[in-house]
């Protein structure tokens, strides 16, 4: 481009004019540079919040163990055999009630997984696209209905339903063991129309289906958001290929969701364990290994804490903190595990745009 | 698949045509010309016409027939079953053995006019809608049980203005409340929040921001501890604050151990919403030379404003109703107490837990009235954290829209009128017209009037420099 020399320098085209050029007077920033004051109190803020809860959580599991470190040595490692629970005798173990603890948690499992599994998948495939997010809204509320409120609920209208339920299972399948109903006398005869239906009342399955119940909605909402992220093209080259909408699903859908299926369940298992008002309101405790799931009679770690506590002191409420303590651990230990699947199943999403 | 070979075995012998002329059916090519050949489909296809049209998501008169005959087929065997044959009792049991029977009943059904696979597509889709509606029922029916059990208590207004400090267990109703209780819970939520909002929303914030080892690590304990049962909550500030440090039970030892339960909720829904703001915006923030702190305060939270007030709202709908942590740590009594630092100060949830205990039936009354209390609170909130939310990050309402615009306006002006301050008055183009011109002019994606004469170059200068580009500004306006 020819300018003839006396003529003013040209701007070149992308240059703004001086005009609308903003004097620059800050120092010019480069991104190696130190951070600036308000950044460093940001990075220390966060920081420090980050520990501070990690803190927090380190401490609930210190002050447990020191708690509880005087009943573990006085029992030793009678603590995880015996059955009973005296801590005024020096003879007491969580045997029976962790026992009792996972069996409540495996029934509410049970309940509470195909639930959850159909809730799931009709929000996810079936649901009209307008009223997904209502559904969705339901679910979280399920999730956040109080405790105490299934509680009453399943104390006061599901026990009475229920007992048809376990007269009948227990009558046609008492043979399979766990299904049977002892008295003190013997087994129970349910055709006998005197036997007291009070054997059926406060068992290991009313507490579970209650717990159940209240484990669906995190379940299930864990489930559908696995189950949404199957991919849009592999669910539409099974339609391509002639699938019905429930050969697409065994196809595509519950393989690509599988991580979330196991994951809930666990994080459901958690919950489940962890599960203390609505379990102490309906069993009647025992302190022995109770496997007759359909009888009277059941116990959980959290239940014992809540109906002992008031009256401990000294060793006893030592023993309490212990079972709290070995309740804390196996929580941690499953909702680790499932947090892990959940989070390898979901791999990507934490990826930004 | 044998639905589409038999129309195809009814379309290629259409029983009109001869199908002697069907098959040979080519177009004639022209002489002297190439031409494409192209065999004749449209004649056979006369036939498939005449058959009703298939459409994917319809639903066909054999489809509704199966679902009532099922239906009513399996009312009756089951009635059968329960009043004639086996001596089956109860409700519950009634509605199961119908339903097991009404899917068999509806799979034969379907196998009489579909193949096997869509057997087993309808029966799956009655198992999963039967599932889904069986938890919208139980849910809906715990509900209304609970309410309309409580509505007996509450019927009477004494129920929320008074204490029990007077009444006994076994006054009537029109004695006595839960006010000690309400005013317990509102104190301890409020302590909470103030325990968990900043707390939260900070180390969701740090595990968003700033990436790293050490950040996955807190994530994995967080996430962890999402499902600590609260009874050990309970617990550990059992041993803390009441056993080590020897203070007595009191509302702000339980809204502790509420934070405590809390806290991993809260970071836990806090860290997925603000993940989902978009990367994009983060990234032009920093590119426009802001740093951490400002790209946090002013374009991260804002984006998730909404989703973040979900979160808390959530989480304090969780806090209100637990029950186990406040047990070990509130302590029990009677009568109003405002205090949360001193005295015992039993919540609403406690409050129907420990009134369930009593024997008497007025009693029971109470606690579910208690529990309706706090089940409305609880429906309360969730339909706030609702309305006000549960959009994506970046996804604004109308109204948010408009603000937006109208902020962005508004630095543009700003803007402007910093480059203005650069120009003489004399500058300003011939015309006037000001910053309105000049906005209207930049946002229909023009050229800036940037052309005044004592800036613009020499008239000799070839034309294509007469309008300079300003790309920033002149791109900006296409959002």
């Amino acid at each position: 481009m020819e300018v003839p020399p006396e003529a003013p320098p040209t701007p070149s085209p992308t240059a703004v004019p001086e005009a609308w050029q903003i004097p620059d007077e800050r120092p010019r920033v480069r991104p190696g540079d130190s951070p600036g004051t308000g950044d460093r109190i940001f990075l220390g803020l966060s920081i420090g919040s980050g520990t501070l809860v990690l803190v927090i959580m380190g401490l609930v599991g210190a002050f447990l163990g020191y708690r509880a470190f005087e009943a573990l040595s006085d029992a030793g490692f009678d603590f995880l055999t015996v059955q009973a629970w005296e801590p005024s005798t020096h003879h007491f173990g969580i045997a029976a009630v962790l026992f009792g603890t996972v069996l409540i948690g495996l029934t509410a499992v049970i309940v509470a997984v195909p639930l959850a599994i159909g809730t799931a998948l009709y929000i996810s495939e079936y649901a009209p696209r307008r009223l997904q997010r209502t559904f969705v809204s339901l679910v979280d509320l399920m999730a956040a209905v109080p405790s105490v409120v299934y509680g009453l609920w399943g104390a006061f209208f599901l026990q009475g339903h229920v007992i048809d339920i376990s007269r009948f299972v227990s009558k046609y399948f008492g043979w399979f063991p766990p299904f049977s109903v002892n008295d003190t006398d013997g087994r129970v005869d349910p055709d006998n129309p005197l036997s007291s239906p009070t054997v059926y009342t406060s068992s290991t399955f009313i507490a579970g289906l209650v717990v159940g119940m209240m484990i669906t909605p995190i379940v299930s909402s864990i489930m559908r958001e696995a189950f949404m992220q199957a991919p849009p093209g592999e669910r539409e080259g099974a339609y391509a290929l002639g699938a019905t909408r429930w050969g697409m699903i065994r196809a595509v859908v519950l393989p690509y969701g599988r991580g979330g299926m196991i994951g809930g369940t666990m994080l459901g298992l958690g919950r489940a364990l962890g599960e203390t008002i609505a379990v102490y309101m309906i069993i009647s405790p025992v302190f022995t290994i109770q496997w007759h799931v359909l009888q009277n009679g059941a116990i959980s770690v959290s239940s014992l804490i809540a109906l002992r506590y008031g009256e401990s002191q000294g060793l006893a409420l030592s023993a309490l903190f212990a079972a709290g303590f070995a309740l804390f651990l196996m929580t941690l230990v499953v909702n680790f595990v499932a947090s892990t699947i959940v989070a390898r199943s979901r791999s990507g999403a934490g990826s930004e745009a | 698949m044998t639905a589409t070979t038999s129309a195809q075995a009814e379309a290629s012998t259409p029983p009109g045509a001869p199908p002697a002329d069907a098959m040979p059916a080519i177009a004639p090519p022209t002489p002297g010309r190439p031409s494409t050949v192209v065999p004749a489909v449209d004649q056979p296809s006369r036939a498939a016409e005449s058959r009703p049209r298939v459409r994917p998501g319809g639903l066909r008169d054999t489809d509704w027939m199966a679902l009532v005959g099922a239906l009513t087929s399996s009312a009756g065997l089951t009635w059968l079953l329960f009043e004639r044959f086996a001596p089956f009792t109860g409700l519950v049991g009634w509605v199961f053995v119908a339903w097991t029977l009404f899917i068999g009943v509806y799979a034969v059904l379907v196998s009489l006019d579909e193949n096997s696979q869509a057997v087993r597509d309808r029966a799956a889709a009655v198992i999963i809608h039967s599932l889904a509606f069986l938890v919208l029922i139980a849910l809906v029916f715990a509900m209304t049980y609970v309410l309309s059990r409580g509505v007996d208590a509450l019927k009477h207004l004494n129920f929320l203005s008074q204490d029990m400090s007077v009444t006994l267990p076994t006054d009537p109703l029109d004695k006595g409340g839960i006010l000690h209780g309400a005013v317990a819970t509102v104190e301890q939520i409020a302590i909470c929040l103030v325990i968990t909002v900043p707390l939260g929303l900070t180390c969701a914030v740090f595990l968003n921001e700033i990436p790293g080892g050490y950040t996955r690590f807190v994530r994995t304990i967080v996430e962890a501890m999402t499902a600590l049962p609260s009874v050990v909550a309970g617990l550990f500030i059992f041993s803390t604050y009441i056993l080590t440090f020897g203070r007595p039970k009191s509302g702000f030892a339980a809204a502790m151990a509420l934070s405590i339960m809390m806290l991993p909720i809260i970071i836990r829904a806090a860290d997925v919403v603000l993940r989902l703001v978009p990367g994009n915006l983060r990234e032009a923030s920093y590119a426009l030379g802001s740093g951490r702190w400002r790209t946090v305060w002013h374009v991260v939270l804002p984006t998730a404003r909404s989703g973040l007030a979900t979160a808390i709202i959530l989480g304090t709908a969780r806090g209100i109703g637990e029950t186990s942590p406040v047990l070990l740590t509130a302590g029990l009594s009677p009568q109003v107490n405002a205090n949360p630092l001193d005295g015992p100060q039993p919540s609403l949830p406690l409050l129907a837990f420990n009134f369930y205990g009593y024997p008497q039936e007025s009693m029971h009354t109470r606690a579910f009235g208690a529990a309706a209390v706090l089940l409305t609170l609880v429906l309360g909130l969730f339909i706030t954290a609702r309305t006000i939310g549960g959009r994506a990050a970046g996804d604004l309402s109308a109204r948010q829209r408009r603000r937006a615009a109208g902020r962005s306006t508004a630095d543009a002006r700003r803007f402007i009128a910093r480059a203005r301050g650069q120009l003489s008055i004399g500058d300003v183009p011939a015309g006037g017209g000001g910053v309105g011109l000049l906005m209207h002019r930049m946002r229909s994606g023009e050229a800036p009037p940037a052309a005044p004469p004592s800036v613009s170059p020499p008239a000799s200068a070839p034309p294509s420099y007469a309008q300079p580009q300003i790309p920033s500004t002149s791109e900006e306006p296409e959002r």
